[in-house]
């Protein structure tokens, strides 16, 4: 398959310009991806084992802090390295779309984690969607699927974002005796109706239901940790999908989630969100045929499933359809301007928010705060509105001044973000500028620049 | 006001035809072919964020045990508005329009949100217009975008998200512009002529830039400079100067339906002074809305102010009011029977009180919103009931509009 570097770039990455040994093949692309993690080595952010460790002593002391100052002391100081771990995590994010040689890792695990969507009600500093991230989404991006899926039912910031740890047996111990509580199928609903199977798939209230039931027992508290409490599980077996699940503990629910991994309706739904994100908004049926296909043949191995993506004409026909989506725009952005994670590493605070959180709220993405479980939207018509493109315009007149410097020629800033994607009139346009800061700014703003 | 023209004027002095940038006629087209959506009534919706206390608004002064509940915040200043109920003097310079009849308050309404009373689960339930029967994390789109989308014809500005705080009673698959009237876009003329340039073989792009483009004009932002106590006084009227300007702005246009938010409201401590300047806010939106909109404008205008939840019946230790169930809806515009407080009293005798410490909710919030749109729109009861507002039972017309 032959490819364009800007092609690969752009659709598969954070964009130009890519160092020589980039991967821009598909060929290339999935060696880069079967081999080690480079990026998650040099920018690691912490796992949520790290924020239970801190936030187990910080819920055990509240009580005896409120009548020892020493103690509350200690407490507010550990709350504040759980916010530090968070920006770090957020300059570790940043850093590792800059620095990344495979782009496509990357925004895989922005694409599973947007599928796999926790908010954090916008804390955007909040450390445990980025630890969600860590260890249920990125070590699992090039597993087959039911793994990721299990790792995402059993954590921490799925259990709490989904309601799953208010979620009781009616008839369990627990509901039976003095705890009480009852049965909340919001998890259970969004596996089934977001996660897996899809909207309007072939499954009932029923199953709704026999899932949730079947979850009961999963549940994570700041005291305990994480634990299936079987207090809490509802007895007997389960009917999910025609297929009874029994047994003690998470067995059963491990068993149920690898079946509807492996379902035939998630392959379809996955596939299709998968070519609407990288290809198109309206992909070419084509192409979502043959990565359903390659998900039913492996049971949902994803490197199958990328290849069969990646494998397909489709993957290669240039067309720009999509938008960048604000952060896309912004690691872009940067990317061009030749900032390093390196660079990244040394911004506080004000300046994260001046140059992304800022910025990414106006244009409508606040960081890590989707608006639902069902994630950032995806038609190009929901990011370039007349303030979404307003807030770009204004981003790219008067950020890049402060990053670069100098500041680059617009024809060869130009040349550098877009490759051969630059139009002639473009490049007259940036020429004609009054100055170089708007200059750049028209780069920045131009369509070929924010479409991809 | 929205001027596309004071655009086109630019270019001219730039030597530029507007033939050669169709950009910029895009919204002018549209509203030159016929009859605009939804008529000539304009809907405005304000969410009060914070839980505006309704006793303090409207304070039913011939409640015997008022005085009692609330020594400090029954105060004597309050102006009578039918021998019942008196109205906070902070909206003092409304009066006029509660003469004229158009002002109007609900008193003792609420949404179906019980028990819990927290800010965002409340303010979800008042945006989904949804009841206790549906989970609200099913929910996925607002009441007013559920309006819309039974609205043939709809246009690109039909509805307008105005401000920063996301409106989730617009969120949905009708389409609703959004904008943020403090966005800047500090460009020197060659660089809007250059980007115009750049966007101009892309109709999405030329279509999303000129409206920024217009709504960015420095002479977007007249209309007379207003004298209220709130200006004198020294809270920052600037921003609410901004959202009302520039709904009004719109609405004077191809606008139909715009909403925003106003906050500050939640004054659980001396509640006093931070209840004054919230007060202020309000008091002057209504008013800028009222003076840009102009007289006959003004009079196809219905504007519904409301909150997640009322407040406790009685003061806390710390002189201010903690969550509570029922409370109070502001309505105002040319459009409305006002000069009226609708809904019925239930009285603060402990036995008449919500749990025992709020005010008792006698009516939904959301028939009163239901009524307005009918009222105003003619939209079949059916649809309201298990649409836009599902489970909802919208009981006896109150003969709200006009």
């Amino acid at each position: 398959m032959t490819a364009s570097p800007s092609l690969a770039a752009f659709r598969y990455g954070y964009g130009l310009p890519l160092s020589d040994t980039a991967p821009v093949t598909a060929k290339a692309m999935l060696a880069a991806l079967a081999g080690p993690d480079a990026m998650a080595a040099r920018w690691p952010v912490a796992g949520y084992d790290k924020v239970h460790a801190i936030g187990n002593v910080i819920a055990k002391g509240k009580q005896a802090a409120k009548s020892d100052a020493v103690l509350q002391a200690e407490l507010t100081a550990m709350s504040d390295q759980l916010t530090v771990m968070g920006q770090d995590a957020l300059r570790a994010s940043i850093a590792r779309c800059l620095d990344a040689e495979d782009g496509f890792r990357e925004r895989l695990v922005a694409f599973w984690a947007d599928h796999f969507t926790i908010s954090s009600g916008g804390k955007e500093d909040a450390i445990t969607a980025y630890a969600f991230v860590e260890d249920a989404i990125r070590p699992h991006v090039t597993g087959p699927f039911h793994q990721m899926l299990t790792a995402v039912v059993m954590h921490p910031g799925m259990l709490l974002y989904l309601d799953q740890t208010r979620s009781v047996g009616p008839n369990s111990r627990q509901a039976k005796g003095k705890g009480g509580g009852g049965l909340n199928e919001n998890l259970a609903r969004e596996v089934l109706e977001l996660h897996t199977l899809g909207i309007g798939a072939g499954y009932a209230q029923d199953d709704v239901r026999q899932l949730a039931e079947l979850f009961t027992g999963l549940t994570y508290d700041a005291r305990r940790g994480f634990s299936f409490d079987g207090r809490r599980a509802e007895p007997g077996a389960e009917t999910v999908l025609g297929k009874s699940y029994d047994g003690k503990a998470e067995a059963p629910i491990r068993a149920a989630l690898e079946d509807i991994a492996r379902h035939a309706d998630t392959a379809r739904h996955i596939a299709r969100k998968l070519a609407v994100h990288f290809l198109s908004d309206s992909p070419d049926a084509g192409v979502v045929d043959a990565v359903a296909q390659a998900w039913g043949r492996t049971g949902g191995d994803l490197m199958a499933v990328y290849a069969a993506l990646l494998d397909h004409p489709a993957a290669w026909v240039a067309s720009a359809d999509k938008a960048r989506q604000p952060w896309d725009f912004l690691m872009a952005s940067l990317r061009a301007l030749g900032v390093r994670g390196q660079d990244v590493a040394g911004w506080e605070q004000p300046r994260l928010s001046n140059m992304i959180l800022g910025p990414l709220r106006a244009m409508g993405q606040r960081w890590k705060s989707p608006p639902g479980p069902d994630g950032w939207p995806e038609e190009i018509g929901a990011w370039i509105t007349p303030q979404g493109l307003a807030e770009r315009i204004d981003w790219a007149m008067t950020r890049p001044t402060h990053l670069a410097s100098p500041l680059p020629q617009p024809a060869d800033l130009a040349q550098r973000a877009l490759g051969d994607r630059a139009s002639p009139a473009l490049i007259w346009a940036a020429e004609r500028a009054e100055n170089l800061v708007e200059g750049v700014g028209i780069v920045l703003a131009s369509p070929e620049f924010n479409r991809r | 006001m929205m001027n596309r023209r004071g655009v086109l004027r630019g270019l001219g002095a730039l030597g530029c035809s507007a033939a050669a940038f169709p950009w910029l006629t895009t919204v002018t087209l549209a509203a030159a072919d016929g009859g605009v959506p939804l008529g000539d009534h304009r809907f405005v919706v304000i969410i009060l964020r914070g839980a505006m206390d309704g006793l303090d608004v409207l304070q039913p002064k011939g409640e015997p045990s008022l005085a009692r509940y609330r020594p400090t915040l029954a105060r004597p200043d309050a102006i009578d508005l039918d021998g019942f109920f008196a109205l906070n003097a902070g909206l003092g310079q409304l009066m006029p329009l509660w003469q004229a009849g158009e002002l109007a308050f609900v008193h003792a309404t609420s949404t179906p949100y019980r028990h819990k009373r927290s800010h965002f689960g409340g303010q979800d339930l008042l945006e989904a217009g949804t009841g206790p029967d549906v989970p609200i994390e099913q929910v996925r789109d607002g009441w007013l975008n559920r309006m819309l989308q039974s609205v043939p014809g709809l246009r690109a500005e039909t509805a307008f998200a105005v401000g920063r705080q996301e409106m989730r009673l617009l969120r949905g698959p009708a389409h609703v512009m959004e904008w943020a009237p403090d966005t800047r876009m500090d460009l020197s003329p060659q660089a809007r002529l250059l980007l115009e340039q750049v966007y101009h073989d892309d109709p999405l792009f030329m279509a999303a830039a000129s409206d920024a483009m217009a709504m960015t004009e420095p002479d977007m932002m007249m209309g007379e400079v207003l004298e209220t106590e709130g200006a004198t006084k020294g809270v920052k009227l600037g921003e609410v100067d901004d959202l009302a300007s520039f709904a009004a702005a719109r609405l004077r246009e191809d606008t139909r339906i715009a909403a925003f938010s106003l906050s500050g409201w939640d004054t659980h401590k001396s509640q006093g002074k931070g209840f004054q300047r919230a007060l202020m806010r309000l008091e002057r939106v209504v008013l800028r809305l009222r003076s840009d909109l102009g007289p006959d404008v003004w009079g196809k205008t219905t504007l519904l102010a409301m909150t997640e939840f009322g407040r406790t019946v009685a003061e806390n230790g710390t002189a201010g009011t903690d969550h509570g169930t029922a409370g109070a809806m502001l309505m105002a515009g040319g459009a409305i029977r006002g000069g009226k407080v609708y809904g019925r009293w239930p009285g603060l005798e402990e036995a008449d009180l919500f749990e025992r410490r709020d005010l008792m909710p006698t009516s939904d919030v959301r028939a009163w919103a239901a009524h307005a749109l009918r009222g105003m729109y003619g939209f079949d009861a059916g649809l309201l009931q298990t649409k836009v507002f599902p489970g909802l039972e919208m009981g006896d017309d109150p003969g709200l509009i006009l």
